[in-house]
């Protein structure tokens, strides 16, 4: 029948039933799919390159003694901190671009990164702390940020247009404050700030897997959870509460969620720029699929995180270009083409 | 009107104070929604009557007052639950990029499924049959932005229907729409209102679409209730030019029989007032 068309209903013993989307599951299992062969080859990626094999079979705990070493101690958690702060991002920007209903609507540009930035950039000039407190103070600057923005947008209620606006203004605010951080900063704790500004996953060791791991686990099926009511919020207040979806206090909770993903992801790699704004929008195109499409929008941003990392590592050698500046790159590129394109469609 | 107090209604208003911010918009103001009617709402620009229909739908909290369904306070009741007995067709909607008409539909049974209950063959059922009785079957599979807004409209009307609520509540349904759809999207709800025996209230700007749809009006002016009940009872030339401040004469429709507002003709200004009170007055 029609309806069934797209989405095709699973049926579970005791009257469940689930609605999967073909399309949908199939670009999921072909990104899971990308992620596992970026992670690995990655994995084998650096001074001493391990084949891919060796790589599989050093995980499975069958290598030799030098390449578990290299494999589980060094490689693994910068490649899972990759993972990690990949899906994270996607996942937040999928959800911020869903609310604001604006494929602007991103993290990168609605200023919480940049609370992170100024939060971090305290601690590594004024206070010179370490690289934990620097974590600490990025995550505290980006909820800081977050709620700020937030209450300033709100009135009677938070409307996409309004949040993207402050957003922007906030932005400027606090990349003012970096500017003006650095220029007080000493020669060695300005080029580390440099350094965690481009966004760098060189030296990511297990200390940073356990806390964004954790925050993924606890955060991830909440904001699953909610990607039905997500969808209704879609179409308008009015309707999404017609049916019966208690929209503020949704919104308040994805909002909520998506900032604490930002910026745990960028407590633990920096402000690595455009994921959150491509990955959902790649997702979205690939799915063919309305709505926010969270969990592709996740595995998106861990395959466009890897695949930048991997490639800064093949083209200018090991930890030499932090994938920030990648991610810089290609997402500029692509932010550009975004506003052409929707300028072409009149939307801007 | 004294007879239908005395039975309780599903769907009442008790003394609500309505309003944005600091302005106010009505006070005290109580309204019962006769069971199994098709109530139409109507005013002069800003008399309060989408705000009646917002406070009707819990979109918009009394500040004092209270919105009553089935004997319970709206506000107070699950989400969900609400939306299972009183639907509402928004005035704006926005339909996202590129969805089908019949994933649309479907997403009107939300107020029915859960985490594990996503799509159950009563679910599949039921957008059919919205789909079907709101004309739009055959455009199951097209995609929503490519239609017309007559077409449009009779989709979201599918999606309200699809949420199988004894109660709807439609908010200008006919805005923006040319005059054979505004028809169209009227004769739609009536049917919906004679075979199904769905409880509709609408707010309108026709006045002659109202009194023509109608088997309950309520006449609103500066947030109060100037009037209500048949429309054969409540258009008259007095209740036009007192609650729209239209000078009028009021006939039967050749068609239905239902009043009919004609407008006075415009005038020279120097005998409007000898001769207003001569012109007023009609047949209802």
């Amino acid at each position: 029948m029609t309806v069934t068309a797209k989405a095709r209903p699973v049926r579970l013993p005791g009257g469940m039933s689930l609605r999967i989307e073909r399309r949908a599951l199939a670009v999921g299992g072909l990104l899971v799919l990308a992620a596992f062969v970026m992670a690995v080859l990655l994995i084998g990626t650096g001074d001493f390159d391990i084949a891919p094999w060796d790589v599989v079979q050093t995980l499975l705990g069958n290598g030799t003694p030098a390449d578990d070493f290299i494999v589980n101690d060094l490689r693994l958690p910068r490649v899972l901190v990759a993972l990690l702060v990949g899906a994270a991002l996607g996942m937040a920007g999928a959800v911020f671009q869903s609310v604001t209903r604006n494929p602007l609507g991103s993290p990168d540009l609605l200023g919480f990164s940049y609370g992170s930035a100024v939060g971090a950039l305290v601690v590594i000039i004024l206070l010179n702390g370490s690289a934990t407190e620097v974590a600490a103070g990025a995550l505290l600057g980006g909820l800081l940020a977050g709620a700020a923005v937030y209450l300033l947008a709100y009135k009677q209620g938070i409307h996409g247009y309004r949040l993207v606006l402050v957003g922007i203004g906030a932005s400027a605010m606090l990349v003012a404050v970096i500017q003006y951080l650095i220029t007080k900063a000493q020669l060695v704790e300005a080029s580390r700030a440099m350094v965690w500004l481009t966004g760098s996953l060189a030296g990511r060791d297990w200390a940073q897997v356990w806390p964004l791991l954790l925050t993924c686990a606890v955060l991830f099926p909440l904001v699953l959870g909610q990607s039905r009511a997500l969808r209704m919020i879609e179409m308008g207040d009015d309707a999404a509460y017609a049916v019966g979806v208690r929209v503020e206090r949704t919104r308040m909770l994805l909002m909520l969620a998506a900032i604490l993903l930002t910026t745990a992801a960028s407590a633990a790699a920096g402000p690595i720029s455009f994921v959150a704004l491509a990955a959902p929008q790649l997702a979205r195109r690939l799915t063919r699929s309305p709505g926010a499409n969270l969990l592709t929008a996740a595995l998106m941003g861990s395959v466009v995180l890897l695949l930048s990392d991997w490639a800064s590592q093949r083209a200018f050698g090991a930890d030499q270009l932090p994938v920030g500046v990648v991610t810089g790159l290609v997402g500029g590129v692509y932010l550009l083409w975004l506003l052409v394109t929707e300028r072409k469609a009149g939307r801007i | 009107m004294n007879l239908r107090s005395a039975q309780v209604q599903r769907l009442t208003a008790e003394n609500v104070t309505l309003g944005y911010d600091q302005r106010v918009i009505a006070e005290n103001l109580s309204v019962e929604i006769p069971d199994n009617s098709f109530t139409v709402i109507v005013g002069p620009n800003a008399c309060g009557k989408s705000t009646l229909l917002r406070a009707l739908s819990r979109m918009l909290k009394p500040s004092e007052g209270r919105v009553l369904l089935d004997g319970q306070a709206i506000g107070s009741m699950p989400a969900k639950k609400v939306a299972r007995t009183l639907g509402l067709l928004p005035q704006s909607s926005i339909a996202p990029d590129g969805i089908t008409v019949a994933d649309l539909v479907s997403r009107g049974r939300y107020p029915h499924q859960g985490l594990l209950r996503q799509w159950s063959p009563e679910d599949e059922r039921i957008v059919n049959e919205s789909m079907a009785s709101t004309g739009v079957a055959e455009l199951a599979d097209r995609a929503v932005d490519e239609l017309s807004g007559g077409q449009r409209q009779r989709v979201w009307i599918a999606m309200a229907l699809a949420q199988q609520t004894p109660l709807l509540l439609l908010d200008e349904p006919t805005t923006y729409l040319d005059i054979q759809h505004q028809i169209d999207v009227l004769d739609l709800c009536a049917e919906l209102h004679e075979t199904q025996g769905r409880t509709l209230v609408a707010v309108l700007h026709d006045l002659n679409h109202a009194a023509r749809y109608a088997t309950h009006l309520i006449a609103m002016r500066g947030g109060k209730v100037i009037a209500e009940g048949p429309p054969q009872e409540v258009v008259t030339a007095e209740l036009v030019e007192k609650v729209f401040g239209l000078r009028c004469q009021v006939i039967d429709d050749p068609e239905t029989g239902t009043p009919l507002v004609i407008p006075a003709a415009r005038r020279p200004r120097a005998q409007a007032p000898a001769e207003a009170g001569a012109r007023k007055g009609g047949s209802a």
